[in-house]
């Protein structure tokens, strides 16, 4: 093991090495994270390793209908049944009893009067073994009067309401130019794009313990503790100071990983049993209990003048939210906003809505919103393409946006928007080969190596996907992060409340101080509530804000390092510079090391950053109320085959737009991922919901893409144009790439099959041609 | 749910406590370990058993572990045919001594999930399992192959693996799939499968096709679309009767594509007329389907007669 993970290490910082001399440290190089080895020999302690003296073991237990009126919950046969500890239900929940994690509270921690989807929590056990446990929970009787679910977002409108607080969850006309306006082409569509599940690495896992002032330690694997503390303490009717959550590693997360479904009732019990009590889901119940990216319906009407350049375009979203609201509304603010996409379009009017249902609940996905629409505004691109017989790059770079263009929002693009570079990098990059000066058996042809793929049935295709996410939380959300830096004997430490998700914050913020402190080893505390709040850990917002927090807390170290040495030789801070440990004058005249100007004193600062602010969308749409984007551009090769309707993605080409690589490795990484989590939503994941059950709630069921599955990803261009407004000028890099890839494969599958693919994943039958 | 109220009662780590594992070294004392403990389950490579443990569908009270038997993990030849031992992997069926002798089996093999599945998974147990998607079913089918089972007392009786799978012959208490009787044809094999995907996926059609040249026959089974796969017997003696045996097995090409839709239509048919006489359009998705089994079986046959 402990080869392999040195082998992975080596390789990691070789390949990342650009130059003959790689960078060791700070910003720029390759640096591996601290805890790689940890992780990859499976030393690492994560939610589910942890153990406590007396633990309890709890169990959920979750609605099996999608929709049902709660006659009556009988607790007393689990109660009685030995081993058992406790038992909880709605009547158990001393402080609020709905919670909610995005603007609004609509959630309740169990389930009292209805259940509105799948999965929803009605009790919960602690017990002394987690068989026992999850045997009381099943012993609980609930008397259901079972009701007709509401699965069609379309019906959502018409049907009774599901909740108190109605089924529309938001609606954003957007209005934006001329509604008069019309083309010489017009090319419409219908799109539905299914529930991709984040499919989290390692199932949720938690442990609450009671404290003796009454309060309780949650030890989650968060990515918002804050933000999961204050709904704790809301629910336990405590005092945010009373509850403490403990991040321990997370896995990784594309999304809210963590299912509060379970992390509310763990303390309910520590505090109503006073013992410690620890939940281990299963994947079964991971796939119940947390939050999916939005099914989406689309449809789409796009004008163009007989060049290709789009004139209008109209859409209507429906984005299907499930049973409660949860970030609904930033998924729909996003849809609107990036309706028509990186492109010039002087007139849009886009409605969206994002509604109720009795579907499993939809979050925050990475790409969420934009995602869903990029697949929609690329398939209209290829459309317009094919009416006008042109090339599908060339149409896209007749539209593309700049820098200085206005956004349907009205928002002025004032980051770098390097699109139409991008575009051209991943047309000009040189095609992958055909196969056929290789032995036939060595070719991988749709359907895998033992698969049923024949070489004649095998259609090739190039398809492009644009797309752009913003950064951060959208229209007026206080997107703030604080940071505390200190130094003592040569070392430093950073901490900050920001969580790693594998998104690479840890190295990141090490990397930030080696560069202005010249310290070599620095260290991440690990993160809890007794910080202060960094905000959640999505939209790349740790990369900026946190990043940036970081940045002016070692700076300010930094100044109180240098103030005395500069006094002493009459000269300012920024004449001395910090470099392998040493502090040098411009001139060499001074020349010390970092650990003799601390003369063993211990230095702090703590430092905030908080971009500028946003606005909300207004009642047309209209508003700045992104602070900024990222784009990104793929070409994807597809090998189809026509007969079965099989597809292989042979290569997907990326070029983006990074603002500043920090770090090569990590970065490569991230795009590698975000690409194949693309590629699952173009071809495989679909949690399939009939009636509002989740059938196959399994990772057999569930296909994520395998090694076989995942393309060539070939990075064929990083623009460097550096952001003014962020930190080091660099953008968040994860999400952009899950928005274009999905958008990229179905527009290769179009061009290899001449069908229209509407729909993602894309079906097998969706990719045949049946003209023989 | 209901099943578990059985369990109300037990301490709390009973559950473990209670497994008894027994581990025999012979076909025969695996068999009276059965005979002795009847609530015992019998498990091989636990591929499909232990999913159902850790789901909480199944809670065995004693385990009786096959993979001790060293009798079963091989194979042995016996008048022009082989006998497998149920206890052969995947892994094992998938290598190409194996592939020279029973060439469609051993693609089964290969292609019946990623390698961690393929180490543990044996031939008994996608017998015993006999899920729709089982990739060797077909196969077996195709080749007719014949079921040794070993029964209490040294006992062995003999069944035709379709009737097994037809649940026209059940085993009875206590017994265990021994061994496999397979013809050995000396003539191509094929085994094809779409999943949809690129990487490891179940089946969502397969159709395996052998050559009996001896007999100058063809024999097709469609696995994945049924519970149990699929003989398509009329259009395996239409299409044997349109080779020419003699000359290097050649067919038309035309004929192989009417095979194709043979087999297709002999295992989805057509929705039942209505009343009114006309016949209803089926579901895209069975269409589909139907397309799948026609390019898989057209392909199947193309391959073994090239």
């Amino acid at each position: 093991m402990s080869n392999d993970a040195a082998t992975a290490e080596a390789a990691g910082t070789t390949e990342a090495a650009p130059a003959p001399e790689p960078i060791s440290h700070g910003l720029g190089a390759s640096l591996p994270p601290a805890d790689a080895r940890a992780k990859t020999e499976g030393t690492f302690p994560y939610a589910a390793d942890l153990w406590a003296e007396g633990l309890l073991w709890a169990a959920v237990l979750r609605s099996p209908h999608a929709h049902a009126r709660i006659v009556s919950i009988d607790t007393s046969h689990a109660r009685e049944m030995p081993g058992v500890r406790a038992v909880v239900t709605h009547e158990d929940v001393p402080g609020t009893p709905l919670h909610g994690r995005g603007s609004r509270a609509d959630r309740p921690v169990f389930a009292s009067e209805v259940v509105r989807h799948h999965g929803e929590p009605i009790a919960a056990v602690a017990a002394d073994h987690p068989d026992t446990a999850r045997m009381a929970a099943a012993a609980v009787i609930v008397e259901y009067e079972v009701l007709e679910p509401v699965t069609d977002p379309e019906q959502a409108f018409e049907a009774e309401p599901l909740h108190p607080d109605g089924n529309l969850v938001r609606h954003i006309p957007l209005r934006h130019g001329d509604p008069e306006a019309a083309g010489e082409v017009v090319v419409e569509g219908l799109y539905r794009i299914g529930r991709q599940d984040p499919a989290p690495i390692g199932a949720e896992a938690g442990l609450a313990v009671p404290r003796p002032d009454g309060g309780v330690e949650l030890y989650l694997a968060s990515t918002d503790p804050h933000g999961d503390r204050d709904t704790a303490a809301a629910c336990y009717g405590l005092s945010p100071e009373q509850v403490k959550v403990v991040v321990t590693g997370v896995p990784g997360a594309t999304a809210d990983r963590e299912d509060q479904g379970f992390q509310l009732p763990l303390g309910l019990l520590a505090l109503k049993t006073g013992c410690p009590v620890k939940l281990t889901a299963t994947r079964e119940e991971s796939f119940l209990g947390h939050v999916h990216r939005h099914p989406t319906l689309l449809r789409y009407r796009h004008h163009a003048d007989a060049e290709g350049r789009v004139v209008k375009v109209e859409a209507q979203i429906l984005l299907d939210a499930g049973a409660y609201a949860d970030t609904s509304s930033d998924a729909l603010a996003a849809a609107v906003a990036f309706a028509c996409g990186p492109y010039v379009v002087p007139n849009a009017f886009i409605e969206g809505w994002a509604v109720r249902t009795n579907n499993p609940p939809s979050g925050h996905v990475r790409g969420e919103g934009a995602m869903q629409v990029c697949a929609a505004y690329e398939a209209q691109m290829d459309k317009i393409a094919k009416k006008l017989g042109l090339d599908p790059a060339e149409v896209r770079l007749r539209n593309v946006l700049a820098t200085g263009d206005v956004l349907p929002t009205g928002q002025t693009v004032t980051c770098p928007a390097p699109v139409a570079e991008l575009l051209q990098a991943v047309r000009d990059f040189p095609l992958p080969a055909l196969p056929k000066d290789t032995p036939e058996d060595e070719w991988l042809l749709p359907g895998g190596p033992e698969g049923a793929g024949e070489p004649g049935a095998v259609r090739r295709g190039v398809g492009y996907g644009i797309g752009m996410v913003h950064m951060l939380g959208a229209e007026g959300a206080d997107e703030v992060s604080t940071a505390t830096v200190k130094v003592q004997d040569g070392v430093a430490t950073v901490l900050c409340a920001a969580v790693e998700t594998g998104q690479g914050f840890t190295t990141l913020a090490r990397q930030i101080v080696q560069e202005t402190l010249g310290v070599d080893e620095v260290h991440v505390a690990p993160v809890d509530t007794d910080q202060p709040p960094a905000g959640p850990g999505c939209r790349g917002r740790h990369t900026w804000v946190s990043g940036g927090a970081v940045e002016r807390a070692a700076k300010m170290v930094r100044t109180q390092l240098l103030q005395p040495l500069a006094h002493q030789f009459g000269m300012s801070t920024e004449l001395l510079q910090i470099a392998d440990g040493k502090i040098t004058s411009y001139d060499g005249v001074l020349s010390t090391t970092v650990a003799e100007a601390l003369e063993g004193k211990e230095l702090w600062a703590t430092a905030q950053c908080r971009p500028h602010p946003t606005e909300p969308l207004d009642e047309s749409g209209q508003g700045d109320a992104f602070v900024g984007m990222s784009f990104c551009a793929i070409r994807a090769v597809v090998d189809v085959d026509i007969e079965i309707g099989s597809v292989r993605v042979v290569e997907l080409a990326v070029a983006q737009d990074v603002g500043r690589v920090l770090n090569p490795a990590q970065l490569t990484a991230r795009i590698e991922a975000g690409v194949t989590q693309g590629v699952g939503i173009a071809l495989t994941e679909n949690l399939r919901t009939p009636r509002g059950l989740i059938r196959h709630p399994d990772l057999t069921g569930y296909a994520l893409p395998t090694a076989l599955d995942a393309p060539d990803i070939r990075i064929v261009k990083l623009v460097e144009e550096r952001d003014v407004v962020a930190p080091f000028g660099a953008k968040a890099v994860s999400a952009v790439p899950v928005v274009a890839s999905p958008a990229a494969v179905a527009s290769a599958v179009r061009a290899a099959t001449g069908r229209p693919v509407n729909r993602l994943p894309v079906r097998p039958q969706a990719a045949v041609v049946t003209g023989n | 749910m209901g099943q578990r109220e059985g369990a109300v009662g037990l301490t709390t780590h009973a559950p473990q406590a209670a497994q008894a594992v027994t581990l025999p070294t012979t076909l025969d004392e695996a068999v009276a370990a059965l005979a002795a403990m009847p609530a015992a389950v019998p498990v091989a490579g636990g591929t499909d058993l232990m999913t159902a443990v850790n789901s909480g569908q199944l809670r065995p009270a004693a385990l009786v572990g096959l993979g001790r038997i060293s009798e079963i993990r091989g194979w042995q030849y016996q008048d022009g045919h082989a006998l497998l031992g149920a206890g052969l992997t995947h892994a094992r069926m998938g290598r190409p001594d194996f592939a020279a002798l029973i060439p469609a089996l051993a693609a089964a093999a290969r292609a019946a999930g990623p390698p961690q599945i393929r180490n543990a998974g044996t031939l008994g147990g996608n017998i015993a399992s006999a899920a729709p998607t089982g990739d060797a079913l077909p196969v077996l089918a195709a080749l007719e192959a014949t079921l040794i089972i070993a029964g209490p007392g040294g006992a062995r009786r003999e069944m035709p693996v379709s009737h097994l799978l037809a649940g026209m012959e059940m085993l009875r208490a206590g017994e265990l799939i021994g061994y496999v009787r397979v013809p050995l044809l000396h003539a191509p094999q094929v085994f094809l499968k779409a999943t949809g995907r690129t990487g490891p996926g179940r089946a969502t059609a397969s159709v395996a096709l052998v050559l009996d040249p001896a007999r100058r026959g063809v024999r097709c089974a469609v696995g994945a679309i049924a519970p149990m796969p699929l003989r398509p017997l009329e259009a395996e003696q239409w299409v044997a009767s349109l080779i020419d045996w003699d000359n290097g097995r050649a067919i038309v090409p035309e004929a192989l594509h009417a095979f194709g839709e043979y087999v297709a239509a002999a295992c989805i048919p057509e929705a039942a007329p209505a009343e009114d006489g006309s016949v209803p359009q089926l579901p895209p998705a069975v269409l589909h389907l139907r397309r799948t089994v026609a390019a898989l079986a057209r392909r199947a046959l193309g391959r073994a007669l090239s």
